[in-house]
């Protein structure tokens, strides 16, 4: 099963980051982007995930790992900078 | 592997695979801000926890290793969403209040302000009248 599992969530996963993309493009809203931003970081994530599984190595988790972290701090540094007009006050 | 936990994995990554799709189906297709944040936010959070788990089932069964390092990515996912989801709504709420022309409502219309003289906390100025601010002259 997971021999069938695995291309197909590859594809799900894949067509998600595109939609995310769309809205990324299309916006309209500051806010919308920074949403949309923040779901591709989680999506990359899942993307790692689902290839360390394929391939049977588990070399991607520290990039997931640093993902996670550097994604979070980068969507609250945009957001403090359009609350503030300043990240480190 | 045995086809217990075969089936395990497989039924996992299916179902987070679906829930991050639908996560981003819900970015693309919610009608405004507000609700667009819901989608990525909740979805897309619980499917990448579903494929974490499959993935730390399946080093332990196919190849014998066990490793924390899923368990750590799905805390830090998990502690982290909710804050970075508060942060992008007080961009929306500060973002609707001082751009001209705002953004648009959402089915449920604007979010109700929350007293009379006070106003969401975004940081644009401080609140009148609440405790330990001075009271306007």
């Amino acid at each position: 099963m997971i021999a069938l599992a695995l291309p197909l969530a590859l594809g799900c996963v894949g067509v998600a980051m595109l939609l995310t993309l769309w809205r990324l493009v299309r916006g309209p809203s500051l806010a919308d982007r920074i949403v949309a931003l923040d779901t591709m970081v989680v999506d990359a994530i899942a993307l790692i995930v689902l290839i360390g599984m394929t391939s049977g190595t588990d070399s991607g988790f520290e990039a997931a790992l640093l993902l996670a972290m550097v994604g979070f701090v980068g969507t609250v540094a945009y957001c403090k900078f359009i609350l503030r007009g300043d990240i480190v006050e | 592997m045995s086809p217990a936990a075969d089936t395990v994995v497989g039924l996992l990554v299916l179902i987070g695979a679906g829930f991050v799709l639908v996560g981003s189906w819900g970015l693309v297709r919610l009608p405004s801000v507000m609700e667009r944040l819901h989608a990525p936010t909740k979805a897309t959070t619980l499917g990448v926890g579903a494929l974490l788990l499959a993935s730390m089932i399946d080093g332990r069964t196919r190849y014998g290793n066990w490793t924390a390092h899923e368990l750590l990515v799905t805390l830090f996912l998990f502690v982290t969403a909710p804050v970075a989801a508060n942060m992008i709504a007080k961009v929306h709420l500060h973002r609707t209040r001082t751009v001209a022309g705002g953004e648009a409502d959402g089915i449920a219309g604007p979010p109700p302000r929350p007293d009379d003289e006070g106003d969401w906390a975004t940081f644009a100025e401080p609140r009148r009248n609440c405790p330990g601010t001075p009271p306007d002259p």
